[in-house]
């Protein structure tokens, strides 16, 4: 029996071993605008997952270069406060609407996505460059006023 | 009125399921067959009730009765018909209403099998089955009811069953929202539907599972019971994951097919272990052995479904699946927590009963290489657990949120999936009891010699990457040992019957139908991994603006821009945009495609449909992604070539028809020997075999 448990341990530690490495290889820091701001030099280079709230005078595209430019302001990263807040949409909506808040600007090589617009939120991988520009490699978008939970359009006239 | 109906049905489903496992308990515990008897009819009740409950908001949805929240979230006035019966599990309330509609099916199903050789099984699986049934339906009835109206109380609407108040009268929009346009797809038809079922499928193993631990009759006969079952559950989340693959390649336009999206992995997590367990029994079936670890992955299979359950439908994970925030998560956490807690209570209570048969003797043996097949997929599953809760973790212990994404799970699960490959080539050809290094090396010598000159071959002609040519060394080496197991048991066959080589053939796969069956179902996962390295490693891309009459250039292909046109369709709701494209390969027109955009004014959201061309070598995968509205003189598109990845399809076509193969009713008397004996007295069973 002691062979089938030394082989069992060799591929425990194995995936063990599997599991550290990659999880070193491709962790991602979740960040949000502030926090970015506060880390300054230190968050030059390190593979970020940052999120904000789009604001959408800033947004430029280019289609010949296929270079997306726009800026995103500061929405916290924390559910419970974004509840407390009044929702996802209300906390899109006030921070677009601040002009007191944090912003970076992102640049984003590739298609314009379906869903940027004026208060959706933007959530990136990407690094920031030493000019403090956000180099997005991916971009996903969330357009929260479309969630089951919206009140119906009629309502809210009448 | 429909909708306080609807409503009241469910009501009274949830009492009946209730008193159901009340019932069940109490008839057992004291010794009334009256009780139990009652009980099982209470089951049997449940199913009219829930069918006729889903049958009214049906109704509701495809007669657009928007005063009701559900309705009005999830269908509009320009959606056809039968995408209005989708919504059904197409929202939140909806979709968990459509959950305990299949697990009434099934449980339904289960009680209507003849009982008189396992009776004693037959409370405890009520039980599972009323306490499972019993927390989805409570879960609608108390906190995402679909039958939920809104009412206009002092110009002001607010959702409610009831009349809020004696001045409110029922609100009724003029249209409802509509489904998210990534739904209405003749995919969304089956995709989720075929999850739903696999996921709920497993219930009934577990809920026979638990009756063993219970009653103490721990010997192999809840395995045997619910065999088929767990394959067919399997057939169908299989069926489910592919099924949203191949939806994902079509119409969401991301050139892709997985993700590793959280959900995602959710579905993908009790297929792991499901497929762990399907191994294993067999180990318990022919050596004895096993018992423990088999209980051990039918719990987790269970827990993962409702964890997965909950992944998909809480919106706890950040995911482009999660549509919903909801209050149902920590409700569905304590179910998951209640089942483990109890499940594995009994399971160290029956611990000493569960021991081995038999001793394993060779690190060769067949029944080693499936424990070690089950080790592989234990470690893919920590794997996916811990992308999936490593976030949480980090956050928990350094405040500082981390997540990891897809080159994590490429990375840690590739050598696993590698190893696992190894396996399905040799086990098959390894003996059971014992096997060595000799025996196996005279079986496997020809295959390891023709995958090795296949490997040359390949790094002199297509490719010198290493991940590749290793990857490609194993597809070869299970492909030969696999077919290899097909000619040796046909030649023997062919010696001792004296048949001709295909009638051979057809009666030994007739005769073995889960063993070759699982022959196929390796040899599809072989060339599915083929497709899988050709567009994970060779997937190659460009993006540009092209005016009229422009050409892109990519590997072979050239891609010419021809014409574009913008339509809208007020009927459907939507506006298409479709663009034309020539195609040559090597200068050779090969014809052309037309990517396109549909948007959708409700939701006010795009789809971008691929244009596509298929060939066993490669696709052209052309995605349209802007043009200049004024002319439509100049479009925007991106480009792939995806590699051998039409041999994922045909491996994921030939991986159902394994399944199917082995799963289905068998009804030839001839069953082997050993179990003739047993065939006879269990003729009665045999249908919910």
């Amino acid at each position: 029996m002691n062979k089938f448990f030394l082989g069992g341990l060799l591929i425990l530690a194995a995936v063990v071993y599997l599991i550290a490495s990659s999880t070193q290889a491709s962790a991602e820091y979740f960040m949000t605008v502030d926090e970015l701001k506060e880390d300054g030099d230190s968050a030059y280079g390190k593979s970020l997952r940052l999120s904000g709230a789009v604001i959408g005078d800033t947004i430029q595209y280019d289609p010949q270069t296929l270079t997306l430019t726009f800026e995103i302001a500061h929405v916290t990263g924390n559910n419970k406060e974004i509840e407390a807040q009044g929702g996802l949409a209300e906390v899109l909506y006030v921070a677009v609407n601040d002009p007191a808040r944090q912003r970076v600007t992102v640049v984003y090589i590739g298609v314009k996505p379906d869903l940027l617009r004026n208060e959706a939120q933007a959530i990136m991988t990407g690094k920031l460059g030493e000019d403090g520009i956000f180099y997005a490699e991916e971009l996903l978008l969330k357009c929260p006023t479309r969630y089951e939970e919206a009140v119906p359009e009629q309502a809210e006239n009448g | 009125m429909f909708a306080e109906f609807g409503y009241g049905v469910l009501l009274v489903g949830f009492i009946v399921t209730i008193y159901s496992g009340v019932a069940a308990v109490y008839g057992v515990t004291h010794k009334s067959a009256a009780l139990v008897e009652s009980a099982r009819r209470a089951q049997l009740l449940t199913f009219p009730l829930i069918t006729l409950s889903s049958l009214i908001l049906i109704y509701l949805l495809v007669n657009n009765h928007y005063e009701v929240a559900f309705v009005y979230e999830v269908t509009s006035r320009s959606m056809p018909t039968y995408l209005k019966v989708t919504a059904w599990w197409g929202g939140q309330a909806g979709s968990l209403l459509f959950w305990s509609w299949l697990l009434a099916v099934f449980t339904s199903a289960v009680t209507l099998r003849k009982w008189d050789r396992d009776a004693e099984f037959l409370p405890w699986v009520i039980v599972v089955s009323s306490v499972t049934l019993a927390f989805f339906l409570g879960m609608i009835v108390f906190y995402e009811n679909p039958f939920t109206r809104f009412w206009l109380v002092n110009g002001n609407v607010m959702p409610s069953m009831f009349s809020p108040s004696a001045v409110a009268t029922v609100f009724t929009p003029q249209d409802g929202q509509g489904l998210n346009p990534l739904l209405r797809h003749p995919g969304m038809v089956i995709h989720p539907p075929m999850l739903y079922l696999g996921f709920v499928a497993y219930v009934v193993p577990f809920a026979f599972a638990i009756a063993a631990l219970v009653t103490g009759r721990t010997d192999d006969r809840w395995t045997r019971i619910t065999r088929r079952w767990s394959l067919w559950a399997w057939l169908f989340l299989s069926f489910g994951i592919v099924l949203g693959g191949r939806w994902a390649y079509d119409v969401l336009g991301w050139g892709g097919y997985w993700g590793w999206d959280p959900v995602e992995i959710a579905s993908f997590m009790p297929w792991l272990t499901g497929t762990a367990f399907l191994h294993s029994v067999m180990i318990q079936e022919k050596r004895g052995m096993l018992k423990q670890w088999n209980m051990i992955l039918i719990i987790l299979t269970y827990a993962l479904v409702i964890f997965g359950t909950f992944l998909t439908r809480s919106g706890v994970l950040s995911s482009v699946h999660s549509f919903a925030n909801s209050p149902i998560g920590p409700f569905f956490m304590g179910f998951v927590t209640l089942t483990l807690v109890t499940s594995v209570a009994l399971l160290i209570w029956r611990w000493p009963l569960l021991q081995s048969e038999t001793e394993m003797k060779s690190m060769l043996s067949r029944e080693a290489l499936f424990l070690l097949n089950n080790l592989l997929f234990m470690g893919i599953l920590v794997v996916c657990f811990w992308g999936v809760i490593y976030p949480l973790i980090s956050e928990l212990f350094t405040g500082q949120k981390v997540t990891v994404g897809p080159p994590y799970y490429e990375r840690a699960t590739g050598p696993l999936f590698a190893g696992l490959l190894f396996l399905m080539a040799i086990a098959p050809l390894s003996a059971w009891g014992h096997s060595t290094i000799q025996t196996l090396g005279r079986a496997l010598w020809k295959s390891f010699a023709l995958a090795a000159v296949v490997t040359i071959l390949l790094t002199f002609t297509y490719t010198q990457n290493i991940y590749a040519l290793v990857g490609f060394f194993l597809v070869t080496l299970v492909l030969s040992a696999t077919l290899y197991e097909f000619w040796r048991g046909t030649r023997a066959r062919q010696k001792s019957q004296k048949e001709n080589f295909f009638t051979a053939l057809t009666s030994l796969m007739g005769r073995n139908r889960r063993r070759y069956g699982g022959y196929i179902i390796h040899i599809s996962m072989a060339l599915m991994a083929i497709g899988i390295l050709g567009i994970e490693l060779f997937q190659k891309e460009t993006q540009g603006t092209l005016g009229q009459g422009e050409s892109l250039n990519i590997a072979n292909y050239t891609v010419t821009y021809r014409e574009l046109a913008s339509w809208n369709s007020p009927g459907e709701g939507v506006n298409y945009t479709r663009s034309v494209v020539d195609i040559y390969e090597n200068g050779i027109y090969l014809g052309q495609l037309a990517p396109r955009i549909d948007f959708y004014y409700d939701a006010e959201q795009n789809m971008t449909i691929p244009g596509q061309r298929s060939t066993l070598r490669d696709d052209l995968y052309i995605l349209l992604l802007d043009w200049q509205p004024v002319s439509t003189m100049g479009a925007t598109f991106k480009i792939y070539v995806n590699p051998l990845v039409n041999w994922l399809w045909i491996g994921s076509l030939l991986f159902l028809a394994g399944i199917i193969f082995a799963a289905w009713p068998d009804h030839d008397p001839a069953e082997e020997p050993a179990r003739r004996n047993a065939a006879r007295n269990s003729q009665q069973t045999s249908a919910a075999d």
